[in-house]
């Protein structure tokens, strides 16, 4: 590049020759240089700009180029994932206490039908009516051929049924997968389980919810995506739960019984070792709920935890207890049980017009089960405590078991408490609840007296509950119990090794109407096991038992309930890992078990 | 020098492209692969499902109950019952002569009555 000087000699010289200023020249050299500078540097600046307009330019049409596609393309789910992520089922599964299967999902398919896309109508009714005996052909020609659209056929299929409807060929028979709840043991545990059932129906899947028992109750964790890969683990031991339903149903038919309901309860941990309540029902195919009679005779009546009803003597050791513990009583302590005991109009008599009298100790009392023993201690007591008692043991509000049918079981409390309803809620009369709510109670009792919420998922760990009672109270009752066994009501709930103590309970049925029926009768045994140191409660009810084998039908808990008990204490106590104690084992006794 | 560095540009353009076309076309083989190992893994999960599912089934108690009861004479199982406890030295002693290589236990013990004090 040549350089053109500013002040150029030869101008210059010629500028001076004429007079003229040379600085003009320089000065007008120096603005074209300027210009020219300038003019470059525009240039330069609208190339720059132009190719910076170009590639914004070209930048946003990529975005929004990218932008259209994703939102004019299917959406796709991301194929690229961190983790071979597994496919889950929708619902978790239920399992016991040693992981084995109580409730899962199977894989099966719906059965739709699109009556636009079907070729032969009258023949596609034809087959498919036999296929399913349970529809109609006329039915199901005349609504695939009343312009409909679509139409759904069968909710669930087996592989058998689905191969034959594949065999019928028809374009406008079409499947949607479905995931299908499936209990494999079937009637099994059918009243902690429940139920589930379809929720909303789409061709492409269905929700599965939970229709009652655990499965409701539990349904957000059971739906929970997160902890679909964990499955739910219960407390129930599958071994026990059926050597329990067993010996409860052949018990109920030797006790010509129309009802019974059983719990098995871990007094350290509240964990419901087993639930039973007959008669029950196959959950995979749930029955409606009746629509007449009365509910509590359906199968799907829970008896152990909706069942509410009065559970008579079994409720004396609370009083008892509570007695001991406030200091009232000890068990040598003597009371005068004549009866009746007279409470303004009322008279309370011993059962069958018995009179132990004229005095019982308190342990006698229990022994004996003395109703008028039970209401003088209950009246040193006094309603306030005594319902403050009751209370803390939570005799008086609906079970907190994991099933949605124990809201429905709340214990029926008398509004108000005056001194006869003291009496009779002593023994267990006038005052209802379900077989878990004592349950319960016998648990605390069991545990040393501080309170244990039963629940029906596993854990390992010990209930540290509020303390209602001290623990050397606890001891006094349980001990009494025991003597209930050796030397009382309950003598045939003994079995060799587990030192079972207990109560009876028998409640005269309560009529519709009001009053009582004198030959339908609720017998409850009460028990904790072994008594020396207390593991497990367990509760046994019968409904309307009548034991036949002597000369006259007995109703008495001793004779229907404790015999069934003990049956299922010998079955269970060895599966629960509990070693019978025949004999008095010297203590520390080593025995050499090799040459 | 400067033509020199523009073939060198070229040829590394070229390099890289040829590489780009690769690994575009790995990356899609291995999506497949993976989304057909994803489709192996579904179904034999939901097979899985199916077989636990039938497993439990086989294993239900009451089917178990009626197979012992059916088989009786061959296995001769009852009901596990408290009268089966037994104390170890009921129990025979273990051969004294172990296979070689295997470590004899001495001075073994059972210790007893440690259930607590009866009532």
């Amino acid at each position: 590049m040549t350089r053109t000087p500013l002040r150029p000699l030869a101008r210059i010289l010629s500028a001076r020759l004429k007079g003229e200023n040379p600085d003009k020249i320089e000065r007008e050299n120096l603005r074209l240089r300027h210009e020219a500078t300038r003019d470059k540097a525009r240039a330069r600046a609208e190339v720059r700009l132009l190719f910076l307009g170009l590639a914004f330019f070209a930048a946003f049409s990529l975005i929004g180029t990218r932008m259209g596609m994703l939102a004019a393309s299917e959406p796709e789910e991301a194929q690229v994932r961190a983790s071979g992520a597994p496919i889950l089922a929708q619902r978790g599964d239920i399992t016991d206490r040693n992981g084995r299967v109580l409730a899962t999902n199977l894989q099966t398919y719906a059965l739709y039908a699109q009556p636009k896309d079907m070729v032969d109508p009258a023949r596609v009714a034809r087959e498919v009516a036999a296929i399913f005996p349970d529809m109609i052909e006329a039915d199901l020609h005349r609504r695939l051929t009343d312009g409909r659209s679509f139409m759904w056929l069968r909710r669930v299929l087996s592989p058998e049924q689905m191969q034959r409807v594949h065999d019928i060929g028809d374009p406008g028979l079409l499947f949607g997968p479905r995931e299908m709840r499936l209990y494999p043991n079937g009637t099994l545990a059918a009243h902690v389980l429940g139920g589930a059932s379809f929720g909303a129906e789409g061709v492409q899947s269905a929700e599965v919810i939970g229709t009652a028992g655990i499965e409701k109750a539990m349904d957000a964790r059971l739906r929970d995506p997160g902890q679909a890969g964990t499955p739910l683990t219960l407390s129930l031991d599958l071994t026990i739960q059926a050597t329990i339903e067993e010996v409860l149903s052949t018990g109920m038919q030797m006790m010509n019984a129309k009802g019974a309901a059983a719990i098995l309860m871990d007094v350290h941990t509240g964990e419901i070792v087993s639930l039973a309540s007959l008669p029950t029902f196959d959950p995979n195919n749930r029955p409606s709920l009746p629509v007449s009679g009365d509910p509590g005779d359906s199968p799907l009546f829970n008896r152990a935890v909706q069942g509410v009803y009065e559970l008579g003597s079994t409720y004396k050791i609370f009083a008892v207890a509570q007695a001991m513990e406030l200091g009232l009583v000890n068990p040598s302590t003597m009371f005068d049980v004549t009866p009746p005991l007279r409470m303004g109009r009322f008279k309370i008599n011993e059962f069958e017009g018995k009179n132990y009298g004229p005095l019982l100790s308190v342990s006698d009392i229990i022994t004996k089960s003395s109703n008028v023993g039970t209401g003088r201690i209950a009246l040193l007591i006094g309603g306030v405590r005594q319902k403050a008692f009751l209370t803390a043991l939570g005799l008086l509000d609906a079970s907190p078991i994991e099933v949605v049918e124990a809201r429905t079981g709340k214990p029926l409390i008398p509004k108000r408490w005056p001194e006869i309803v003291t009496i009779t809620a002593a023994y267990g009369q006038g005052i209802s609840s379900s077989p878990m709510n004592l349950a319960a109670a016998y648990a605390t009792i069991a545990n040393g007296g501080t309170s244990v919420k039963p629940t029906l998922l596993h854990s390992e760990t010990r209930q540290q509950g509020p303390r209602v009672m001290s623990a050397a109270t606890a001891k006094a009752a349980v001990t009494m119990l025991r003597r209930v066994v050796t030397d009382g009501t309950a003598s045939l709930g003994d079995v060799p090794g587990y030192f079972v103590a207990g109560k009876t309970g028998t409640a005269d049925k309560p009529k519709k109407g009001g009053g009582y029926y004198d030959d339908k009768v609720i017998n409850t045994f009460a028990s904790i096991f072994p008594a020396n140191d207390p593991a497990y409660v367990l509760i046994v009810t019968l409904d309307e038992p009548i034991e036949t084998s002597g000369d006259e039908p007995r109703r008495t808990a001793g004779w229907t309930s404790v015999p069934v008990a003990a049956e299922i204490i010998r079955r269970t106590a060895p599966l629960l890992g509990l070693r019978p104690e025949v004999e008095a084992i010297p203590l520390d006794r080593l025995t050499a078990v090799s040459n | 020098m400067r033509p020199v560095l523009y073939v060198a540009t070229f040829m590394a353009v070229m390099a890289l492209a040829f590489w780009a076309y690769r690994e575009n076309y790995a990356t899609q083989r291995a999506l497949r692969n993976v989304t057909d190992l994803q489709r192996e893994i579904t179904a034999l999960r939901e097979a899985l499902s199916i077989q636990n599912a039938e497993w439990a089934y086989l294993n239900r108690p009451d089917r178990l109950r009626d197979l012992t009861a059916l088989n009786y004479d061959r296995l001769g199982l009852l009901p596990l019952e408290p009268e089966q406890f037994g104390q170890v030295d009921q129990t025979a002693y273990p051969p004294s002569t172990f296979p070689a290589g295997m470590l004899a236990v001495s001075d073994a013990v059972d210790v007893g009555g440690t259930q607590g004090t009866l009532p």
